[in-house]
């Protein structure tokens, strides 16, 4: 029993994490590609300028004095996503508008995100220097151990409160997400642009509105995302920077341009993750006598190292096998 | 002389002076160096030139290449480690290649199976089973093998081989690497090729990174020889010690600039002749070329194959001239984007622009952190004068400052100078020249 505790925590809760991680970013990715039809590089800085914006904040709270029930930095997250939205649509004003308007290919854009990506980085690490920092300099980052004695089990199951509240918070993200593109007149309007800007531009669509909705969904579920990742670890300047990639692998693998398919995508890209690593020698243990000795004890599929490649071998899978994603994804 | 030839003339002036001028201010053997760098660095430009701007192939996966060469030359020029040639080592790697065949013929042999008449659903079944008995019968024998090797000799060591030698490996293994990443990626659309490639270049850097018993991985090599003799061989002589560091980075620098040079010629020739015609016409259009009677994606899979042999050389030589070869000190941001940034800033499509792109980037990246450092001082006095604090922490701040300026430079020359500063040139009569007409 304890295996199967040490299993469901090594690899249902952190593959859980891990996806909602992928999944928040992949949306923004995808739904950025859906409309603006170019890979957003910069997605994964812009995680880290959020999560810094919501260091700040707070910093600030705790500084005057305020205290909560739940970690500081998820109180003060709705202020860091409005103010992160808010410099998502300067950023796209500053750099990808002016690009655009001259007509400019996707390419470019995407070259342009890569100079975001370095602008931002270069600032973050300039203000705020190379160190990690954490959110629970002044709380405790509560842990949950759920007993799991009535079942024979000696461990416990365990979990935070940051991942916790990421979980919720993910659901809680996908499923407004998801009434708000199918019910919303923003939302409609959005898919379809993304289905055809032309057409929805002729008819009566006001696209530009539109790219700039799409921004402010994308900041703030960036500065959301970059948040529970920085709750979850520590608050560094590569800290999204790092996982931009298996970022894109979840939304290229669900089908760029599709909603669905990002969240579906980030959950399968993090379970690949957890499940590639997990040494599958453990489960064997209590049948270890009856066994023969030629099975090695390390029976994990690729070593700890090399978790990260993980993501990108589904993805050459994915891209050879099935180049539109496992959902059809606008495929322009 | 066109207008467009005459500039190219002015900013190569400009970028003689600027270093003559940094070799004046910051001295002799740290303009050297820099040159050395810069000249690897436009060597490097240059094969993603060939490319991006060539063949519009957008590949992001220029650090495993880097690694490749580094990994080749390091392999190639280190000292034999006897230790291991003395083990079982070398037995039990013969076991590892032995496996790795075995597995290959199963996955050659699942790919042929159609040829007997097993195709569809079954077919598919045996080819995935083959991927899999081959990586557990790879495993099983690399994992004892490793562990073996590292704890008694650390790692195989290398050939102890000439280091020019270790420069031509080096693009030699960079081109295997690329038809290998070519035959899956480059069907690829170009966004997905560019993520594609940032995967591989990944894959690269965790194998390197951590294959202990073939790389010695964070642990690093060092020293990895030069081509010339070096500063110590110099003093030796009875040069001082300055002197000795010109000398001996110039001897380098001489080198280098033959390589440069020479594949400067071979790829202007290329360029302007037939060869370099038909990859235009593909990057431009690869549908009219390839109803032209082009066989487009093995040409695509020439020019991945040709930028990246560039690019490992030149891998290969900064991981020489820094005599360490540090897998650790891989990072997409210095060895990525800053080469992208040269291309595009210099000038796709044009092999002068890249050559200048690369040395004056390279310049501006190395020289933004000392500039910015004044700056902060300066300000930092201003600061303290005005009865605010100083700034804290300047020098690993202004190391940071040349990222942010490296981003500057590119979103500016994207906004300013999308076709860069040299940039391409399309000859349609004979007096007749209009710049390319591409954003």
């Amino acid at each position: 029993m304890n295996e199967l505790i040490f299993f469901f925590n090594k690899v249902i809760i952190s593959g859980m994490v891990l996806g909602s991680i992928y999944a928040l970013g992949a949306i923004g990715i995808t739904l950025i590609f859906g409309i603006l039809r170019f890979a957003h590089f910069a997605h994964g800085d812009m995680m880290t300028m959020g999560a810094f914006i919501t260091f700040l904040l707070a910093s600030a709270a705790t500084a005057l004095g305020f205290t909560a029930p739940l970690p500081m930095g998820f109180m003060v997250l709705p202020i860091a996503m409005f103010i992160a939205a808010f410099m998502a649509l300067g950023i796209d004003k500053s750099f990808y508008a002016p690009l655009r308007a001259r007509g400019a290919k996707p390419v470019t854009l995407l070259i342009a995100s890569i100079g975001v990506t370095l602008m931002i980085q270069g600032l973050i690490r300039l203000f705020f220097g190379v160190k990690s920092r954490t959110f629970f300099a002044s709380e405790p980052k509560e842990i949950y151990r759920i007993d799991m004695s009535f079942l024979g089990a000696t461990r416990p199951i365990t979990i935070t409160e940051p991942q916790i509240l990421m979980i919720i918070v993910t659901i809680i993200a996908v499923v407004a997400l998801h009434f708000f593109l199918t019910k919303s007149k923003f939302g409609k309007a959005m898919r379809a642009m993304a289905d055809n800007a032309d057409l929805a531009q002729v008819s009566g669509i006001n696209t530009k509105l539109v790219i700039r909705v799409t921004w402010v969904i994308a900041g703030s579920l960036a500065a959301m995302a970059g948040t529970m990742l920085a709750l979850d670890v520590t608050l560094k300047p590569n800290l999204a920077f790092n996982i931009i990639l298996p970022i894109f692998a979840a939304a290229i693998v669900g089908g760029l341009g599709h909603a669905w398919g990002a969240i579906a995508g980030g959950f399968l890209v993090g379970f690949a993750e957890t499940m590639a690593v997990f040494n599958w020698a453990v489960l064997l243990r209590p049948f270890r006598e009856g066994l023969p000795s030629w099975i090695p004890n390390d029976l994990s599929i690729v070593p700890t190292e090399y978790k990260l490649t993980v993501a990108f071998v589904i993805l050459v899978i994915v891209l050879l096998v099935r180049p539109t994603g496992i959902f059809k994804g606008a495929s322009s | 002389m066109s207008l467009a030839v005459k500039k190219a003339l002015f900013l190569y002036g400009a970028l003689f002076i600027l270093i003559i001028g940094v070799g004046i201010v910051m001295g002799a053997p740290f303009g050297v160096r820099l040159m050395v760098e810069a000249l690897a660095y436009s060597l490097i430009a240059l094969g993603l030139n060939i490319q991006w701007g060539y063949g519009g192939l957008f590949n992001f996966g220029i650090m495993g290449f880097l690694m490749i060469g580094g990994f080749a030359v390091t392999f190639v020029s280190v000292p034999v480690n006897m230790e291991f040639w003395n083990s079982d080592g070398p037995f039990m790697l013969l076991k590892v290649i032995i496996a790795a065949g075995i597995g290959a013929m199963f996955i050659i042999g699942a790919n042929k199976l159609p040829k007997i008449g097993i195709k569809g659903k079954a077919q598919k079944t045996a080819q995935i089973i083959a991927w899999i008995g081959a990586y557990i019968l790879y495993r099983s024998q690399i994992d004892p093998a490793a562990e073996y090797i590292e704890k008694t000799s650390t790692f195989v060591g290398g050939l102890g081989l000439p280091v020019l030698l270790g420069w031509a490996f080096g693009g030699v293994l960079a081109a295997i690497i690329a038809y290998i990443i070519g035959k899956i990626c480059l069907g690829l659309r170009t966004d997905y090729l560019a993520i594609a490639t940032i995967g591989v270049s990944e894959i690269i850097r965790a194998l390197i990174k951590n294959m202990d018993w073939l790389t010695r991985g964070t642990l690093t090599v060092s020293p990895v020889p030069w081509p010339v003799p070096k500063p110590q061989d110099f003093q030796l002589m009875g040069a001082e010690t300055l002197q000795s560091f010109v000398f001996a980075r110039a001897s380098f620098l001489i080198i280098v600039l033959i390589v440069v040079l020479l594949a400067l010629f071979l790829i202007q020739r290329a360029y302007n002749g037939a060869w370099g015609r038909m990859m235009r016409a593909i990057r431009d259009n690869h549908i009219a070329a390839a109803s032209m009677g082009k066989n487009v994606k093995s040409r695509q899979l020439e020019i991945f194959i040709f930028g990246s042999v560039l690019i490992g050389i030149g891998g290969a030589i900064l991981t020489s001239f820094a005599q360490i070869f540090d897998p650790g000190g891989y990072q997409p941001i210095n060895h990525t984007f800053v080469i992208w940034v040269m291309v595009i800033v210099g000038g796709a499509g044009n092999n002068f622009g890249a050559l200048f792109g690369g040395v004056f980037i390279y310049i501006v990246w190395v020289l933004s952190e000392p500039v910015s450092q004044a700056l902060f001082i300066n300000l930092s006095e201003v600061s303290t004068n005005i009865g605010w604090s100083a700034i804290p922490d300047i020098e690993s701040r202004s190391l940071q400052m040349r990222v942010f300026v490296l981003g500057l430079v590119i979103t500016l020359a994207l906004r300013y100078a999308p076709r860069g500063l040299i940039p391409e040139t399309f000859h349609q009569d004979k007096d007749e020249e209009i710049t390319a007409n591409k954003s």
